[in-house]
């Protein structure tokens, strides 16, 4: 995705709406993927592309064209993703039947999947996001670390302890992954 | 947990949890609703425009005499 001109990102900063929306025609789909990526709820993921671009033209005067519009708007919609998981934590619900992945693993029971599935919604929410969008989604350490705002390594640790948690959790349950 | 659990554990998330398709659009034109959450919550005045108008009630409540100066340049 490219980013927008010099002359459009400097209007955007100073409120012109008309900049706003070119910059937001550029630039939705890209903010909706990354947080339909975390949320994994396309409803939501719509609800969430608003209120990142609510906050983006809230936070205009602070942004610094060096840095790029695409990686600003995706750190803004991480820390909006971040908030509605914090918030709804114990309000999601599996639906009754899981998409099956692509390459099943005949050792993999659908319960095991649900029970796995269900352990990691249990997770802190800051460890889930790293998790969901390093393991499962395999996008890049780099990326993953500049929308969250941390190191890579931090990222690393985050995975690390995500995926510790969640083999705890399984074998409390009489899993042995 | 070594390496070959940390391995087993991403398969079994990955199997859990398939991809979703993150190069997919949304299935409406959300620029309207962003129009809309726009005009309803105005952006809150700036941390520096409190901190002004709190500095101006300092200044007069230690100096009260400046106040009709105050309101003569308003």
């Amino acid at each position: 995705m490219r980013n927008g001109s010099s002359d459009v990102l400097n209007e955007f900063r100073q409120g012109d709406v008309a900049a706003f929306e070119t910059l937001f025609r550029l630039h939705q789909r890209a903010v909706y993927g990354w947080i339909l990526r975390i949320v994994r709820n396309p409803a939501t993921a719509e609800e969430l592309t608003v209120e990142s671009f609510w906050r983006i033209h809230c936070a205009r005067a602070r942004f610094q064209p060096s840095r790029g519009f695409e990686a600003w708007a995706r750190c803004i919609a991480t820390r909006a993703a971040l908030d509605w998981l914090r918030t709804r934590r114990s309000e999601i619900e599996l639906p009754a039947e899981l998409p099956a992945p692509a390459v099943a693993d005949p050792a993999v029971t659908g319960e095991i999947r649900r029970k796995t599935a269900l352990a990691f919604q249990r997770l802190p929410p800051r460890l889930r996001i790293a998790a969901v969008l390093a393991v499962v989604e395999e996008q890049p350490h780099k990326e993953v670390a500049e929308a969250l705002g941390i190191s890579v390594s931090a990222v690393k640790l985050r995975v690390f302890r995500a995926l510790h948690l969640l083999r705890k959790d399984l074998q409390q349950q009489g899993i042995t992954p | 947990m070594n390496e070959n659990d940390e391995l087993r554990m991403k398969k079994l998330l990955q199997q859990a949890l398939p991809p979703v398709d993150g190069d997919s659009e949304p299935a409406r034109d959300l620029w309207p609703a962003v129009l809309r959450r726009l005009d309803a919550r105005p952006a809150a005045p700036p941390w520096f425009d409190w901190a002004l108008l709190a500095g101006l009630a300092a200044f007069a409540a230690f100096f009260p005499a400046s106040i009709p100066v105050f309101f003569y340049y308003l």
